[in-house]
């Protein structure tokens, strides 16, 4: 099989992976090496689905003893397989990099054989790039679950960040859909990650040219909607983990049914894209903006607001300490204002030291006045004369495709209507309706 | 109007488009008590209401005003003035020169001023220009010519100077080429040296078979790694404008090769 052939199939295999990031980590090539690597990481290429293309993402082989139900390299699916030598794909990774192509390698492995030795062909890859090569671009590797600790921590010598992937949220569903995979195996190499971490943290306080252990840290995925946890259960596992494990990131991926399997939803199900968007929303308020995963939640309801971003759901269940006087408040509450950002935060505080704010200075700040009017006050001044109607004010606060789905989804039982308080009660069905919400907006 | 001269416009300036000569059109400015209606560049075309004033490039008034800058405004103001002199905005000049009189007459708070017309469209070009660089450090493609890694690009705002540490951090032991074909610069490289300079036209020969090879393979993954089924184009579009593309493998196609040809005709 020529090289053509086996990078189609290996990248078809690994493309279902979200994290395709180069952030973290700071470098620049050795002389006579060749690769750096820049924090805020650099996007190369956007595919047509709008997804960043940064790193070469294959894996080494799409060979497979295990029989996940979600996966399509799993063991019982009839695919074409294919393995790259650790050579062909180094200069593969090299030509490509060497044309600005990309920023680096993504690599991952169908466990073929057994997981140690599965490990030990990516370990020679990235051996090859980084010894032979002079490497020194970005290399995310995903650790195999149930691989030796000495290997893990091998793999985590040559690349820049480590993965394991969760897959699934609960212990339960693993049962069920990746029977060969236990909580056990995928926590314990994330626990092995993150004592690498700490231990060289330790080393290089006390020996300045210490290897260094997958410098930008460690990351996971997790599956959303092939099995039944609520978004509550999804974000209370993320916060865990970005606090017991000290993750850089975890990413959701809508599930997208490869496999007709009786416990999958069918073929053809549209992705929940939309529920995956305000998972997003959420995880970035969990690690930018200081709030904790139970704040976003009401007392009972298990998964965000459909037609509000969970930053302006929060807003909405506590008037009572809006409005707040821009000039005045504190950084803490100027970051949970909607239409304010991390950035425009830090740039008010900067900005009222020399002048006190009005609101069209607010807008050139990069505040978002459309939702931070109803929160804000200016000098005293708020945006509007007259208060606005409870209605008017949540049609406001929602984008223009949220308002799109808002009415398609409640015209029937409009003089219901959404309340601040409570977030609308919808029958189980429509539920599962509104989790399988694709793009056609 | 805070900082605008009280004094009608009515005089255009003409310099010869370096950043020495726009320091010299500033020096003019406060020299001759006035603030000209518009300052152009050398390749202006005429068609001013007003008169036109020559600005000629003094190295001595250039290097007052450039040592004014940091001293009476700001380093972060300084930064700011060389960056916009980069930068696509229209009226660049005439807007860096009425900054620069309202700085010296705030001080170093003047770049705080959120609500100021000047600070906010500087701030914005700059913001335009940084990004622009930012992106095409990921966007450009280069060909391998007999070993050299050549390019063409056409962004807005000129770019090269921020490209040229970045390339030079990347492929310390490479040669590149990276010809701007809407500035009409290049920027070269050999090991450990770097030089931008003015370029009139630049063709890349046509890629041989293993050039033609790694650009095929390219094309293959980028197609293979979209997930059908959330297929975006808008999305696509925001975060890689259309003016990209052109310059790009992925979406450019190679003619067939001189080989195919002659095998197709045989």
């Amino acid at each position: 099989m020529d090289t053509m052939a086996k990078l189609r199939i290996l990248s078809d295999a690994a493309k279902y992976d979200a994290a395709c990031t180069s952030s973290g980590a700071q470098k620049t090539a050795k002389r006579g090496g060749i690769g750096s690597a820049e924090a805020c990481g650099i996007c190369h290429s956007f595919a047509g689905d709008g997804r960043c293309i940064s790193l070469l993402k294959v894996l080494q082989t799409n060979v497979c003893v295990y029989d996940c139900a979600y996966c399509v390299n799993r063991r019982s699916n009839d695919a074409r397989r294919a393995a790259f030598s650790p050579r062909e794909l180094a200069e593969l990774v090299i030509a490509f990099y060497r044309r600005n192509y990309i920023e680096g390698l993504f690599l991952s492995s169908g466990v073929a054989g057994s997981p140690d030795a599965a490990t030990e062909t990516m370990i020679e890859t990235l051996r090859l790039l980084r010894e032979e090569y002079r490497f020194s671009g970005y290399i995310h590797a995903k650790a195999i679950p149930g691989a030796d600790a000495a290997l893990v921590r091998r793999l985590g010598l040559l690349a820049d960040r480590l993965s394991v992937n969760i897959e699934l949220p609960s212990g339960q569903s693993l049962r069920r859909l990746a029977p060969d995979k236990t909580k056990a195996a995928i926590l314990g190499p994330m626990s092995l990650i993150r004592g690498g971490l700490d231990e060289n943290r330790r080393d290089l306080v006390r020996f300045r040219h210490a290897p260094r252990f997958a410098p930008a840290g460690q990351s996971t995925q997790m599956i959303v909607g092939a099995t039944e946890e609520s978004d509550r259960q999804i974000l209370s596992l993320s916060s865990a983990l970005y606090e017991r494990y000290r993750l850089k990131r975890v990413f959701y991926s809508a599930y997208i049914p490869v496999n007709d399997a009786a416990t999958l939803p069918p073929v053809g199900t549209p992705p929940p894209l939309w529920r995956e968007h305000r998972l997003y929303q959420a995880d970035w308020l969990l690690r930018f903006y200081g709030f904790s995963s139970e704040e976003l939640f009401d007392k009972t309801e298990g998964r965000l607001h459909p037609y509000l971003d969970p930053k302006c759901h929060w807003a909405l269940r506590h008037k009572e300490l809006f409005p707040l006087e821009v000039n005045r408040a504190p950084y803490e509450l100027l970051l949970r204002v909607p239409g304010v950002g991390v950035k425009s935060a830090w740039r008010i505080t900067r900005a009222r030291r020399a002048a006190s704010l009005s609101w069209d200075a607010l807008a050139k700040i990069g505040v978002v006045t459309k939702r931070a009017r109803h929160f804000l006050i200016a000098n005293g001044k708020r945006y509007f004369d007259a208060p606005v109607e409870k209605d008017a004010l949540l049609l406001d606060l929602m984008s223009p495709r949220e308002r799109a789905l808002f009415h398609r989804e409640t015209a029937p039982f409009r003089q219901l209507s959404l309340f601040d308080e409570e977030t609308p009660a919808l029958s189980p069905a429509e539920r599962r309706e509104l989790s399988c919400l694709a793009a056609p907006l | 109007m805070p900082g605008r001269s009280p004094l009608t416009p009515t005089i255009t300036y003409r310099y010869d488009g370096s950043f020495e000569g726009f320091l010299c059109c500033v020096f003019e400015s406060y020299d001759a008590h006035e603030l000209p209606a518009a300052i152009v560049g050398p390749d202006a075309p005429e068609l001013s209401l007003f008169g036109v004033k020559e600005i000629p490039t003094d190295a001595e008034r250039a290097a007052r005003v450039a040592r004014s800058i940091p001293s009476r405004i700001s380093m972060e103001a300084d930064a700011l003035i060389r960056h916009a002199f980069l930068t696509c905005l229209p009226e660049k000049e005439l807007v860096m020169l009425r900054f620069l009189r309202q700085g010296y007459r705030y001080g170093a708070r003047f770049l705080s001023f959120a609500g100021n017309e000047e600070v906010w469209r500087l701030t914005e070009a700059v913001k335009h220009l940084l990004h622009e660089a930012h992106l095409l450090k990921g966007f450009i493609r280069f060909s391998d010519q007999k070993g050299v890694l050549v390019t063409t690009i056409g962004p807005k705002n000129f770019v090269l100077p921020f490209l040229a540490r970045h390339f030079a951090e990347r492929f310390p032991e490479e040669h590149l080429l990276i010809y701007d074909e809407k500035h009409h610069a290049a920027l070269v490289y050999r090991p450990y040296e770097s030089a931008i300079i003015p370029m009139d036209d630049f063709r890349a020969a046509p890629p041989d078979e293993e050039e033609r090879k790694f650009r095929a393979l390219w094309r293959a993954f980028y197609d293979a790694v979209e997930i059908r089924p959330r297929h975006n184009e808008k999305c696509r579009m925001t975060l890689l404008p259309k003016r990209y593309w052109r310059y790009m493998t992925e979406f450019s196609k190679d003619e067939p090769s001189e080989l195919l040809k002659l095998r197709t005709i045989a």
